[in-house]
């Protein structure tokens, strides 16, 4: 019973002992990352290690998409078998999503959108709208040069 | 400094935990090559493409020139357009690689490894132009689904390799052949591998051509893999579609070939004209054979300004699928008056020919130089858009550059 008693107090002291020399190491641990943290910090950023999904001027960078609700649907759902720059690029009315989506569905592996397919129809329409171009579009953005001959 | 031999150093390591798998070889790898795997790499550097052209699509990769990069007599690769329709494959094993005659209409199911193919028949050179049947697109209303090509959808490279025609004979071709259909390596986005990405072909007459090539050439090069790399089916005039890339295997059917892109609106455009934004049911339908005629203005780029008294000369190419363009004529004043250009033959059949002409402008101002071809069977360029059709295909309107007179 003693030899309990007197282990049981060894073994405190130790646990008190263990736990002192972790909160320490913890704490130099923690101290020394600060500090190289701050280092890097003064450094360098590393624009390559930013959020992904980061947003500017209203653009989602990653993507090119406009940055409005529905987006997060539409790049998860229309950018894993495709580039976004080929959705940005085409124009179409409702009825005419409606029909390439289920031309994907039907010849593509594209998977039933649920009710995200409004969202993201909705999404299109609003952010990427039909620009009307007539028979014949006037030449534009011409940049100007002197041609010597 | 820093921050670039960071990169070097975490290149590898990040390119394998991007692919998911680990680069063999890597240390042996140049360091200018990037695996194909890889989305977001440079495209210029990958495909050693100008970096003025234009991608439009980095998942498939399309990429197109402009019309003054477009210049060249012969068009090097670094401005020749990229049109995929799936993933590039990785590594084509050239040692392994065999194309192999098959379908129901051969007389013997063949297959022939890719050095038999090159010692076995006799080797031919064309200069040969290929146009995506999309080339355009973009100029439709309402707009047409797909990859918005402005202009620079078409090249004309010098191809090399054995005619189709001779392979087919080897192998046998039976009397109810309609049509061949190509198969190749390239992967579906999807990653399913039971699906082809494309898989087109030609009826017998085009296949039996002359110039329609299995090609292992390009400018008297290893074809570049983003063009086809090792072997490319090259049938010059028709949508580039036709002329498949990394083909390892070519069906001889007794029937219209019913690949993947050969049905549905893919390279199909309505029997009979139809009003723009029109629904057209499947069945009418018709499949695109011959591209239309068609020019480009490709000196000087679009906005030169030149002093009153200088004669402007122009140049560029004209081509009329499987015909040969006859005339070739510039307007300065929106078509009322045209006046004919200096039209050269082409160095073969289906390839591009070279116009040339020297403009005067009496007054100063602004102006617009249209150009516009006819062919053999006297069809002209249309100054308004052709036709329109549910994906857009066969814009062949006249090219037109802006001029100011100071």
């Amino acid at each position: 019973m003693k030899d309990d008693k007197l282990s049981k107090g060894i073994r405190r002291s130790y646990r008190t002992l263990i736990v002192i020399s972790a909160l320490v190491v913890a704490i130099v641990v923690a101290s020394v990352y600060y500090l190289d943290n701050r280092k890097a910090e003064l450094v360098a950023v590393e624009p390559d290690a930013e959020d992904p999904d980061r947003v500017e001027n209203g653009i989602h960078i990653r993507t090119g998409f406009i940055d409005a609700p529905g987006m997060e649907e539409t790049i998860i759902n229309c950018t894993s078998c495709h580039s976004a720059e080929l959705v940005i690029q085409n124009r179409m009315n409702k009825e005419r999503w409606h029909a390439t989506i289920d031309w994907m569905q039907e010849s593509q592996n594209l998977w039933d959108l649920g009710e995200n397919e409004e969202i993201i129809v909705n999404y299109l329409i609003k952010n990427y709208p039909v620009i009307a171009k007539g028979r014949r579009a006037e030449l534009k953005n011409i940049e100007w040069y002197d041609l010597q001959n | 400094m820093k921050r670039r031999s960071f990169i070097e150093k975490t290149t590898l390591a990040s390119m394998s935990s991007l692919l998911g798998v680990d680069i063999v070889m890597g240390a042996k790898m140049p360091s200018d090559y990037l695996p194909l795997g890889l989305q977001d790499p440079n495209p210029f550097e990958l495909f050693s493409k100008d970096t003025r052209m234009t991608v439009l699509n980095s998942k498939p990769w399309n990429i197109e020139a402009k019309a003054h990069l477009l210049d060249d007599a012969v068009t090097p690769n670094k401005f020749m357009f990229i049109r995929n329709n799936g993933i590039i494959p990785e590594k084509p094993d050239t040692k392994a690689w065999q194309l192999t005659i098959d379908g129901e209409s051969v007389k013997e199911q063949k297959s022939y490894p890719l050095s038999e193919l090159k010692s076995k028949f006799k080797h031919y050179t064309y200069q040969l132009t290929l146009e995506c049947g999309g080339n355009g697109r973009s100029e439709f209303d309402p707009p047409a689904k797909g990859n918005q090509w402005t202009i620079g959808a078409v090249s004309c490279a010098n191809w090399t390799g054995v005619r189709l025609r001779d392979v087919l004979e080897d192998a046998g071709i039976k009397d109810d052949a309609v049509y061949i259909g190509y198969h190749a390596a390239d992967k579906h986005l999807s990653h399913n591998p039971q699906k082809e990405p494309i898989s087109r072909g030609a009826p017998m007459a085009k296949a039996l051509q002359d110039e329609t090539l299995l090609a292992f050439q390009m400018n008297g090069k290893d074809i570049p893999l983003a063009h086809g790399y090792p072997l490319r089916l090259v049938a010059g005039g028709w949508p580039a579609s036709v002329s498949g890339k990394w083909v390892n295997r070519i069906s001889i059917r007794n029937k219209e070939h019913d690949g993947p892109k050969m049905g549905g609106t893919a390279y199909r455009i309505p029997c009979k004209p139809v009003a723009p934004g029109a629904k057209v049911a499947d069945a009418d339908m018709c499949i695109i054979e011959s591209m239309p005629v068609k020019s480009l203005i490709t000196y000087p780029m679009s906005g030169a300004v030149l002093k009153k008294g200088n004669s402007l000369k122009i140049r560029g190419h004209a081509w009329a699928g499987e015909l040969e363009v006859i005339r070739m004529e510039y307007s300065i004043d929106f078509g009322a008056t045209w006046k004919k250009c200096i039209l050269n033959k082409p160095a073969n059949r289906l390839a591009w020919q070279h116009f040339t002409a020297s403009i005067d402008f009496s007054k100063k101002g602004y102006y617009e130089v249209w150009a516009k071809a006819t062919d053999s069977q006297g069809k002209s360029q249309p100054m308004l858009l052709p036709g329109w059709n549910p994906k857009g295909y066969l814009n062949n309107a006249c090219h037109r550059i802006a001029v100011k007179i100071k």
